[in-house]
C-alpha cells in the first residue's frame, strides 16, 4: 500500500464516488407514475380484458368456428354451437375463465371475423373464483361497452396485420 | 429556567398558588426532572417517528422514487399511520419460547437507548446530569443495548433470530472496542471526561480566534480517529452497510423476526433513537456540539440540531449507497483496521501534546 493509497483510504476516495452518484440521483427529476391519477400509455395491442363484438347492424360476429377454442394453450375457452332459426351457426355458450387465461392474445389472433378480442381494460376484479368467469353475455356487453375504443385500436394496427 | 417555570405556575394557578404550593414543594424536585425528562423524551420520540419518514422519502429519493406521499400532505402522517398499526396489532408469543425473556427484550433494548440522553448537552448547561463521567456513563449504558438483541434472539427459540443475536453481539462488541480507542483520542485533547467540557474545549484555538470556529473542531485534527468514531458508530447501531443482524436477504429480520405489533415497534424505536443518539455523539466529540462554525453567529441549539440533522442524513445516504458488509469482512475492518488506526494515533496526538506544536492549550 503506497502513500497515494493511503491517503486516498483515509479520505475515502472511493466512497466518496458512490456518494456522489446517489447524491446526483436525490436531485435528479423522479420518473414514479402516481397510477390512479397518472397512467402510462397503452400500445394498440395491449392484451386486457375480452370483449366479443358486433357487426354495426347488431348481429354478432362470432360464427362459432371454435379456432379460439382450439388454439387456447391454457383451455380457458368453452364454446357450444346450435343452428338458429334463419340456419346460420351461432354460439349457445361462449365462456372465458379469465382465472386461466394468460391473456396471451391467441384467440384474437386465430379470429377469422375479429369477434373475440382483447380490450384495453385492466382495472376490473372479482370476489369470488366465479366471478372471473365471463359468459357469453358478460363478453358481449363488454364488447358494447367498449367498441369505441376497440376500433379505434384496431385501426391503429391495421397497417400491421 | 426553573424559576421561570415556577413563575409560569404561579401565574397560571393565582390565588391557590399558596396552597398548592405548600403541598407540592416537599415532590418539587422529582416533578421537575420528571418534566425534563419529558422535555427530552417527548422530541425525541417524535424525532425517531419522524426519521422513519425521512428515511422511506430519502431513499426514495435516492431510487428516484417519491417515496411515501399518501397519509396526510406529502405524506407526513406516514409515521402516525405506521405506529397506530402497530399499536393496534397482536404481540404473538412463540409457542417455544420464553415469555418472561421475550417480552424483556425490547424493553432492554428501548431504555439504554433513551436513558443515555441523560448526559447529552443541548446548549451550554441545557443537560439533565450534567456528569464529570459522563463518557463513561455514555459507554456503559450504551453498550447495556446489546442485551436487548442477544436475549431477543436467544428467547425466541428460534434459529434466525439466534444467528442474529450472535452476530449482533461480535459485532457490537468489537466495534464498541474501536469507538471506546476513538474517544480516548478526544479525552486526551479535550482533558475532561464530561461532555460539555469537551464541546467547550473545541472552542478554543487558532482557527476559533481567527473566527472559523469549525477548523477547531476535532474532526480536522483528529480526522482518522473521527472516520473510526463515525463508521462505528454506524456498525454499532446495526445500520446499513453493517446490519448483517437483521441483513433481509439472509436471516429475514434477525432478532426481530418472531415480534409483531408494538413489542416489534420497540426495537425500531431504539434503533432509531440510538441512530440519533450517535448522531448527537459525533456532533459533541467531533463536530463542535451547539458551537457556532463561524465567528460572526452566535451559538446554539439550532447549530446541534443542524449538525445532528446531517449526520442522521449521512447514515441514510449510507444506505442508499453502499451494499452489506459481508461478516468477516466487519470483523476485519473492526479489529484488524479500526483498532490499530486508533492505537497510532493515540500516541501520535500524545506526543503531539507534548511538543511546541501543541494546538489544544
Amino acid at each position: 500500500m503506497g502513500a497515494r493509497d493511503l491517503i486516498q483510504t483515509f479520505f475515502l476516495g472511493e466512497l466518496r464516488q458512490g456518494l456522489s452518484v446517489t447524491l446526483r440521483y436525490l436531485f435528479s427529476p423522479k420518473i414514479t407514475i402516481q397510477y390512479p391519477e397518472e397512467k402510462t400509455p397503452i400500445s394498440p395491442r395491449f392484451r386486457g380484458l375480452h370483449a366479443l363484438r358486433r357487426y354495426p347492424n347488431g348481429e354478432e360476429r362470432c360464427i362459432a368456428c371454435k379456432l379460439c377454442e382450439a388454439v387456447c394453450p391454457a383451455m380457458a375457452i368453452t364454446i357450444e354451437s346450435a343452428e338458429r332459426e334463419d340456419g346460420s351457426r351461432r354460439t349457445t355458450r361462449y365462456d372465458i375463465d379469465l382465472t386461466k387465461c394468460i391473456f396471451c392474445g391467441f384467440c384474437e389472433e386465430a379470429c377469422p371475423v375479429d369477434a373475440i378480442v382483447e380490450s384495453h381494460v385492466i382495472e376490473y376484479h372479482g370476489e369470488t373464483r366465479g366471478d372471473l368467469h365471463y359468459t357469453k353475455q358478460m363478453l358481449l356487453a363488454n364488447g358494447e361497452r367498449y367498441e369505441a375504443d376497440i376500433a379505434e385500436a384496431r385501426a391503429l394496427d391495421a397497417r400491421y396485420r | 429556567m426553573e424559576a421561570s417555570v415556577l413563575h409560569f405556575f404561579e401565574w397560571l394557578w393565582g390565588p391557590y398558588w399558596s396552597t398548592l404550593w405548600a403541598w407540592f414543594k416537599p415532590v418539587w424536585p422529582l416533578i421537575w426532572v420528571i418534566m425534563k425528562i419529558v422535555a427530552i423524551l417527548v422530541p425525541l420520540l417524535l424525532g425517531v417517528a419522524y426519521m422513519t419518514y425521512a428515511e422511506r422519502k430519502i431513499l426514495g429519493f435516492m431510487h428516484v422514487r417519491i417515496g411515501p406521499n399518501r397519509v396526510g400532505p406529502l405524506g407526513l402522517l406516514q409515521p402516525i399511520a405506521d405506529g397506530l398499526k402497530l399499536f393496534f396489532k397482536e404481540v404473538i408469543l412463540p409457542t417455544k419460547a420464553d415469555p418472561a425473556l421475550y417480552f424483556m427484550a425490547p424493553a432492554l433494548a428501548m431504555a439504554p437507548a433513551v436513558a443515555v440522553w441523560a448526559v447529552v448537552p443541548f446548549f451550554d448547561g441545557v443537560v439533565l446530569a450534567n456528569l464529570d463521567a459522563g463518557v463513561l456513563f455514555l459507554l456503559a449504558v450504551s453498550s447495556l443495548g446489546v442485551y436487548g438483541v442477544i436475549i431477543a434472539g436467544w428467547a425466541s427459540n428460534s434459529k434466525y433470530p439466534f444467528l442474529g443475536s450472535i452476530r449482533s453481539a461480535a459485532q457490537m462488541v468489537s466495534y464498541e472496542v474501536a469507538m471506546g480507542l476513538a474517544l480516548v483520542c478526544v479525552l486526551m485533547v479535550s482533558n475532561s471526561l464530561n461532555l460539555t467540557d469537551i464541546v467547550h474545549a473545541q472552542g478554543r484555538g487558532i482557527f476559533a480566534d481567527w473566527g472559523v470556529g469549525a477548523l477547531s473542531w476535532n474532526w480536522l485534527p483528529l480526522w482518522p480517529v473521527f472516520l473510526v468514531y463515525l463508521i462505528s458508530g454506524v456498525a454499532e447501531t446495526n445500520r446499513a452497510p453493517f446490519d448483517v443482524v437483521e441483513g433481509e436477504s439472509e436471516i429475514v429480520a434477525g432478532h426481530m423476526v418472531e415480534y409483531s405489533g408494538m413489542a416489534f415497534a420497540m426495537f425500531f424505536l431504539a434503533e432509531y433513537a440510538n441512530m440519533i443518539l450517535v448522531a448527537a455523539m459525533v456532533t459533541v466529540f467531533f463536530l463542535g456540539g451547539w458551537l457556532s462554525p463561524v465567528g460572526f453567529l452566535p451559538d446554539g441549539l439550532p447549530w446541534m440540531l443542524a449538525k445532528m440533522s446531517l449526520m442522521l442524513f449521512l447514515f441514510l445516504w449510507l444506505r442508499a449507497t453502499f451494499p452489506r458488509y459481508r461478516y468477516d469482512q466487519i470483523m476485519r475492518l473492526g479489529w484488524k483496521v479500526f483498532v490499530p488506526v486508533c492505537l497510532i494515533w493515540i500516541p501520535v496526538v500524545g506526543v503531539w501534546m507534548m511538543s511546541p506544536f501543541n494546538i489544544w492549550e
